[in-house]
Order: C-alpha cells, then sequence, then structure tokens
C-alpha cells in the first residue's frame, strides 16, 4: 500500500514538472521580444540589455525555467509587461476569486444532482424523471455563457436581485456578499454538469439496481428504498465520485468563460485578457496554475476511487 | 416486449437535419450581405424584411445568423474530421496491437483529455493568434486522444474475436484486418462518439469566440455574435436571441442523435 503511494506521489511530481515545464517553455520560445513591447523602439542597446538582465532574460532557457519554478512557490513570478507589476501581486487578489466561484460551482454541482439523481432512480419512469430527463438534455445543450445571459437577464435585469458588474474583490463586503454575488455565476457553471451528474447518478444506480446481489437483499424482505439506500447507492456512487472530482478542471474552465459574462474579475477573465495583450508571464502563471489544479483533481480522483472500492486496494 | 419508440433518434434527426440544413443554407445563399450596413436599419426589431432584427450596425441579423451557422458547422465538421481521422489510426492501432507502444500513447491521451479543451485551445490560440484555420487545427488536435480512446476500446473488444483470429490464420493483412474486419463492427459505437465530440466542438467554439480568441476579427461565427451582441443585451436582447438559439439547436439535436444512437444500441 504505501509503495503504491509513493510509486503514484513520484508520478504526481513528474507530471507537475512536465505540465510546467510545458507551459513555461509554450510561452518562452515565442519570437519577438518582450523588452521592444516594453521600452518601445527608440530604446538604445545598453538600455535593452540592462532590461534583458533585469527580467533575467540573458539566461539560458533551462535555468529561466527552474528561477520561475522556484518563483511559483514564493509568488515571484516575473513582472506583467501589460501591467509593469509583478505578476503575483497582480494575481494574488484573483485567485481567491475564482477560487470561491469554483468551490461555491462545485458545492452547487453536488447538492442539485446527488438529491435529484437519486430521485431519478428511485422513480424510475415517473413524472419527475421523464421531466428531468428532457430538462437535462437541454440543460446540456446550453453553452455557459449562454445560460450566464439567461441567469443575468431573468435575475438582474427582471427580478433585479443584483447587478452585474456590481462585483469586485475590493469592494466586497465580507463572505456573504461574496457569496450572494457569486452566486450566479456559479450557477451558469454548475447547472450544466449537474444535469450530466444527474444523468449518470441515474445511470449508474440502474445499473447496480439490476445486479445479482441486489436481488438476494431483495429476497431477503428489504423494501425498494432500503435496497436503493442500502445496497445500491455505496456501489453506485464510486464511479460518479470520480467523475465529480474530474469535473472541478471543467469547472475552473468553465469559469474562465463565465468570468466574462458577469464581469468576476477572476484568473479567468485576466488570462483572457492577458492572452489578448500577449502578456506572457501571467498568461504563463495562470496556465501553470491551472494545469496545477487539473493534475492534483486527477491524481485525487484516482486515489478516492481506490480507497471507496475495496477491490481495487490489492493492486 | 412492446417496442418502443425511439424519440432521442427520431427528434435528435429532425432536429439535426433542420439545425444543419440551415447551417449549409448560409454556405450558398443569405437574404442580405452580412456585413452590409444600413444606418436607417440599426435596432430594427425583427419584421418581414429582417425576421431576426438587426444589429447595432444595422446588419441583417438573419444573414448573420446564417453565415455564423455555417462558420461554426465548417469549422465543427473539420475538428471532428481531423480528430477522428487521426483518432482512429492511432486507438485502431493500439486497441488491435497493444504493448508498451499503446500504453505510452494511451498515458499520453489521457494527459491531455484530463485537461478542458477550453483551456488548452486558449493556450494553442495565443500561441499561434487568432484565425478560424488555427481554431480549426487547435481543437482539430485536442480532440484526437478521447476519439483513439473510444476506438481503442472497441478494437481492443475485438481483437481476440473469432471471426478476426480466423482472417488472421488465412493470411489476412493487418491492415485489411483492421479497416475491412473490425471497423465495420464499430461504428455504431463510433457514431455515438462522433456527435458527442460535434457538441463538444460547437461548444468549445463558441467559447473560444465568444471570448474574443477564436476565429478572427473578419469572420462571423455564432460565438462571435454573441459575444458582439453582449453589451447590447439590455436594449436589443434579439441580437443574443437568435444566435444563441441556432447554437443551441445545433448541440441538442447532435445530443439527441447520440442519445438515440445508443438507445437502439442497447436494444439489440
Amino acid at each position: 500500500m504505501t509503495k503504491t503511494i509513493l510509486k503514484r506521489l513520484g508520478l504526481l511530481v513528474v507530471t507537475l514538472l512536465l505540465v510546467t515545464f510545458l507551459a513555461f517553455v509554450a510561452f518562452s520560445i515565442l519570437p519577438g521580444d518582450p523588452t521592444n513591447s516594453i521600452l518601445g523602439l527608440n530604446a538604445t542597446q545598453e538600455q535593452v540589455d540592462a532590461l534583458r538582465a533585469q527580467l533575467g532574460l540573458d539566461l539560458p532557457l533551462w535555468q529561466r525555467y527552474l528561477n520561475w519554478l522556484g518563483g511559483l512557490f514564493t509568488g515571484n513570478l516575473g513582472i506583467s509587461y501589460n501591467y509593469d507589476m509583478p505578476v503575483g501581486q497582480l494575481l494574488a487578489g484573483r485567485v481567491g476569486v475564482t477560487a470561491a466561484l469554483a468551490g461555491l460551482s462545485f458545492v452547487l454541482i453536488v447538492v442539485i444532482s446527488i438529491p435529484l439523481g437519486i430521485l431519478c432512480a428511485r422513480y424510475e419512469g415517473g413524472v419527475l424523471d421523464r421531466a428531468l430527463t428532457v430538462l437535462n438534455q437541454i440543460t446540456m445543450s446550453i453553452p455557459n455563457f449562454l445560460l450566464g445571459f439567461l441567469l443575468t437577464f431573468l435575475f438582474s435585469l427582471v427580478l433585479r436581485w443584483f447587478t452585474v458588474g456590481s462585483f469586485s474583490a475590493a469592494t466586497a463586503q465580507g463572505f456573504w456578499d461574496w457569496l450572494s454575488y457569486l452566486f450566479f455565476p456559479a450557477l451558469a457553471i454548475a447547472l450544466p454538469k449537474s444535469a450530466m451528474t444527474v444523468k449518470m447518478l441515474r445511470g449508474s444506480i440502474l445499473g447496480e439496481m439490476r445486479e445479482d446481489y441486489i436481488r438476494t437483499a431483495y429476497s431477503k424482505g428489504n423494501s425498494k428504498g432500503a435496497v436503493l439506500w442500502r445496497f445500491a447507492l455505496r456501489n453506485a456512487m464510486i464511479p460518479v465520485i470520480t467523475f465529480l472530482a474530474m469535473t472541478i478542471a471543467d469547472v475552473v474552465a468553465g469559469s474562465i468563460v463565465v468570468e466574462q459574462v458577469f464581469a468576476v474579475q477572476g484568473i479567468g477573465q485576466m488570462l483572457v485578457t492577458s492572452i489578448g495583450n500577449r502578456d506572457y508571464p501571467v498568461v504563463q502563471a495562470i496556465v501553470a496554475f491551472i494545469a496545477l489544479i487539473v493534475v492534483v483533481c486527477n491524481f485525487a480522483a484516482d486515489g478516492l476511487y481506490r480507497v471507496m472500492d475495496p477491490r481495487l486496494r490489492q493492486r | 416486449m412492446r417496442k418502443r419508440k425511439n424519440w432521442y433518434f427520431v427528434l435528435g434527426l429532425i432536429l439535426t437535419a433542420l439545425s444543419v440544413g440551415y447551417s449549409a443554407l448560409g454556405l450558398f445563399w443569405t437574404p442580405y450581405s452580412s456585413t452590409a450596413m444600413v444606418g436607417a436599419d440599426r435596432y430594427a426589431l425583427p419584421s418581414l424584411a429582417h425576421p431576426f432584427g438587426c444589429d447595432h450596425m444595422g446588419r441583417d441579423v438573419f444573414s448573420r445568423t446564417l453565415e455564423g451557422a455555417s462558420a461554426t458547422l465548417t469549422i465543427a465538421l473539420a475538428v471532428i474530421v481531423i480528430g477522428f481521422m487521426a483518432g482512429l489510426v492511432i486507438g485502431a492501432l493500439c486497441g488491435y496491437y497493444g504493448g508498451a507502444a499503446d500504453a505510452v500513447v494511451m498515458r499520453i491521451c489521457d494527459a491531455i483529455a484530463a485537461f478542458p479543451s477550453v483551456l488548452l485551445g486558449l493556450v494553442i490560440l495565443a500561441l499561434t493568434g487568432p484565425g478560424k484555420y488555427n481554431v480549426i487545427l487547435a481543437l482539430g488536435i485536442l480532440f484526437i486522444p478521447s476519439f483513439a480512446r473510444l476506438v481503442r476500446g472497441e478494437f481492443l473488444k475485438y481483437r481476440d474475436r473469432d471471426f478476426v483470429r480466423a482472417a488472421r490464420l488465412m493470411g489476412v493483412s493487418p491492415l485489411r484486418i483492421l479497416f475491412s474486419h473490425i471497423l465495420p463492427n464499430t461504428w455504431p459505437v463510433l457514431l455515438s462518439g462522433l456527435t458527442i465530440g460535434f457538441n463538444n466542438a460547437v461548444l468549445a467554439e463558441a467559447s473560444m469566440s465568444y471570448l474574443g480568441i477564436g476565429v478572427g476579427p473578419g469572420d462571423t461565427s455564432l460565438g462571435r455574435m454573441i459575444s458582439e451582441a453582449q453589451s447590447y443585451f439590455t436594449t436589443a436582447p434579439w441580437l443574443v436571441l437568435f444566435p444563441a438559439l441556432v447554437t443551441v439547436l445545433l448541440i441538442l439535436g447532435a445530443g439527441m442523435l447520440g442519445e438515440g444512437i445508443r438507445e437502439r444500441l442497447g436494444e439489440d
């Protein structure tokens, strides 16, 4: 067991190094010298050389990568070309916003989909089940930025529950203020994913209900509800939990898009702006950061799978 | 057992035919030029002359959705053609031969597929710059792993079946076994995978173009139209509504068709 964990941890570290290396190299080998965009075209050679030394651009690529990798931990990730500000400082305030948005979305997915999935399976073919099957199919077909528009239209313009663009991390008054504004963007991210989760959980439970051990449970006199809760659900949850853990990556990606719709100042919005501005130190840092989240989540999903399913533990 | 009507398949087919037909129409014909600006028609409400109204520059929204849908359709089709062709070759070889190469290739595929395609698409387009062909290339490459995995699973399933063994014994060439003995059996599963791929391609293109990092400034695509219409959302909601409807119908149709194909398979 310990050996397996160590092996997987080793694999995790290698993957992380590889992913950060790719994120770094991809944006470092681009043609064009960033000093041009900072100093303008009239700079003297001495000025350019001084700035190159200051930015560390005169070092070989691998050394720059190592410096940058160290910076990931100390927060020293270089200077943004566009904002003339340390990247770490630029992102510090925004990481929390995106994390809150993604976290809230994930909570919503779980809260919405698990009960609905169970209900659909329990009353298979019933009114709720059939209504939700149709609704799921439609929800899954709406891109999350459109869902964002719908929510803004309904809750901001018609019902006036919140004002789009009123959110900024600096002016927010405490935790509830954050949460109440981020609720609708989170919903826009969560709904399509919830639809998928409901569908998956329903299918997974119904699959389990056809197994032999369920027939045994029935034959011992258990009611349908008891069989579902005490026998089928535990097995049916295994693939769903893995799916949910993998969903975190999609949730973060979804927030890149949805932050744009609701004018939330998170790292997603920063990423899009910085790509437009060719502000590569910022892009590099955000891409590496999201990649780290994705890799760690997948690692956690795999670990969770092993913990939850005793049949996999021996391997 | 009474055979239930496969509504998914029927409705999906109808919706797909309608939305693909609509998009295909945009390739050949639009009632107005999609870029012609008529000052007097700015923010014109939907009417007989302009069924979907006019946008902030006085351009006919109906013509623009036709053209945008055809652009989105072409991009999505090109993406799945690239992804599917490469995925088919890689997946077929990996599934049929197995071994160390298979393990390595599948690890790489897993690693790529773990990342959301919108994010990787943005990264690639950040490197190449925006543009229709860059979008196709970026998404096409990103879609290879998921197709490869699907195809591999299917080929793995068939490689030790008796009819394949018999063919091997008779000295049929591996290429022929792969593509004329095994492939026809896998079509149903691959077809439903293709519809999912198509959906994801439409979604990814729309999201990327919405973010302004998709098709170039001169191109019209559904995502780009929605992005441009965002500022006028409160005053002229129809600018968002019609491209949005076309996008959703395109995805919904293909999604239901895929579901229908799967249901049909389940009954066999």
